[in-house]
């Protein structure tokens, strides 16, 4: 029988720690903020159909980077935890907090528990009737749960990126200018001053959906022509 | 087979919210299904279950879409057990369901319905083709088959609008999931024999929207008329039908001012041809 290495636990967390940290780092990034339209999501993605960002209920999204299969299916899990939840109570007792505890959870399980840990981050958000209640939760690989206020911003050059929008955040804004703030961000880290339409992918938690377009269900994800007519308002 | 691991992942892999319900909380299902431990005690009650039945659905296609449209009244036996139930729902956002029979258990399967097509909207990132919403909401009365054995049937209505064909499309049903498309109008319900005699009399092609909707209301009146089960319009309490048109921009509700003026309308012109019937 072969003698098993010890390593202490310290060592270990930290090396599984680094490791995420390596996988995500390699990874673009993602902005989330909230604004007085709502809460915009903008991710640099180049592929139209493989999604960072995605619609989980009524009032609730999810905004992911890292590894794709493993957000995928977290995002998947959020899906059924959200709609059984709300078809065994009621559709308001979903709540960004309950899905953010979920993934917590999930995630610290996965890193003490299993093999290796997920290379991810996430973030959950939840659009209120105005932008004090708006709710928005960071999780990170370990399962350790942040409540952000304002703005979250996650991926490689989160801090660039962060620092970018920090200089241009204010509760005040618009979807339009929320956006363009999200995009003037992402391209902080680059040589490019702008970021095509089709490089970028870009969803709204609308606010106002149950009175502007009669449905109970926040999220849109704009498609390119919309993302174009953002950027040209500007001028 | 080969129980490999990709094996396994795929056919883990669903993308139906009742297939999932069914896997890992089948005490959800409205529908007994092996397993859940909610099946009907074996052998037929001495009396049928005294439960509310959703009555009267009509359903017709008009030039660009399809419309559908339901009374307000729900029976127990020979007693009126609501006079203001909704028995027409938006399924999605292309789609709607009327139903008739157990009140109950129709109104869980309708809400399953429309969480199972969100749900897959959801997972998939698309939305599934009308066929396919046609096939699992068979699908799904099929599970309720054991029910309707012993006198809990319900059988539902669907009609949608079909986007890459451009036309709206009907669908009906029996208890054991059949699904059979519909041309040009139909109805199911107790009253469903009447309103398809005057749906016979009132449709005819490329109808025009509000055109169709004074015809369904008609049908609904003439149903109420020789039916007592159904319910004619409610000058009284200001209750009229339930009215869902879709077409090619979505399933959107006929506002109730509107209806008060078409069943105003159906009343007046009844009521000045004096005639018995």
């Amino acid at each position: 029988m072969t003698q098993q290495f010890y390593v202490s636990p310290e060592q270990l967390m930290k090396d599984r720690a680094d490791f995420a940290r390596k996988g995500i780092a390699r990874g673009r990034s993602v902005v989330v903020i909230s604004c007085r339209d709502g809460i915009a999501l903008v991710a640099e993605n180049p592929s139209p159909s493989l999604h960072k960002i995605g619609e989980i209920y009524d009032k609730i999204a999810f905004a992911a980077v890292g590894k794709y299969n493993e957000f995928e299916s977290l995002r998947q899990a959020g899906v059924r935890y959200a709609d059984v939840r709300g078809y065994s109570y009621d559709r308001e007792d979903v709540t960004a907090r309950g899905l953010a505890s979920v993934y917590a959870q999930s995630l610290g399980a996965v890193f003490t528990a299993e093999q290796k840990p997920f290379e991810v981050e996430l973030a959950v958000a939840e659009v209120g009737t105005s932008p004090d209640e708006d709710h928005l939760y960071r999780l990170t690989f370990d399962g350790s749960i942040a409540d952000e206020k304002g703005f979250i911003v996650m991926g490689g050059q989160a801090d660039k990126v962060s620092e970018e929008v920090a200089a241009g955040w204010q509760g005040e804004l618009d979807f339009a200018a929320a956006i363009r703030l999200a995009l003037a961000g992402l391209v902080a880290d680059k040589e490019a001053n702008t970021l095509p339409a089709s490089a970028v992918e870009v969803a709204v938690l609308d606010r106002g959906s149950e009175s502007g377009r009669g449905t109970r269900r926040a999220f849109r994800r704009l498609d390119d022509a919309d993302i174009t007519a953002v950027l040209v308002e500007e001028n | 087979m080969q129980e490999t691991t990709a094996n396994q992942v795929a056919a883990n892999a669903t993308s139906s919210f009742a297939e999932h319900l069914q896997r890992q909380r089948p005490d959800l299902l409205p529908f007994g299904l092996q397993g859940s431990g909610q099946q009907l005690p074996a052998g037929l009650p001495a009396a049928p279950l005294q439960a509310p039945h959703g009555t009267t659905i009509v359903a017709l296609t008009y030039a660009g879409g399809v419309l559908m449209a339901g009374d307000r009244r729900a029976t127990m036996g020979n007693v009126i057990a609501s006079r203001n139930i909704e028995k027409v729902f938006p399924a999605d956002q292309y789609s709607v369901l009327g139903i008739a029979g157990t009140a109950g258990i129709a109104l869980d399967i309708t809400r399953l319905f429309q969480v199972e097509l969100e749900h897959y909207e959801k997972i998939e990132g698309t939305l599934l083709s009308l066929d396919g919403k046609a096939n699992r909401l068979g699908a799904m009365i099929r599970s309720n088959l054991p029910m309707a054995m012993q006198g809990l049937a319900v059988v539902p209505l669907f009609a949608g609008f079909d986007r890459p064909a451009g036309l709206g499309r009907l669908f009906s049903y029996d208890v054991t999931g059949g699904r059979y498309e519909e041309q040009e109008h139909h109805t199911v319900g107790s009253g469903s024999v009447f309103a398809r005699g005057s749906l016979k009399k009132l449709w005819r092609p490329n109808l025009t929207e509000p055109e169709a909707v004074a015809v369904a209301v008609e049908a609904l009146y003439d149903a109420a008329d020789d039916d007592s089960a159904t319910g004619g319009p409610d000058p009284v309490r200001q209750l009229w039908p339930v009215v869902y048109i879709v077409n090619r921009s979505g399933a959107f509700r006929v506002p109730e001012r509107e209806l008060a003026a078409v069943a105003g309308t159906v009343i007046e012109s009844r009521a000045a041809a004096r005639r018995e019937a």
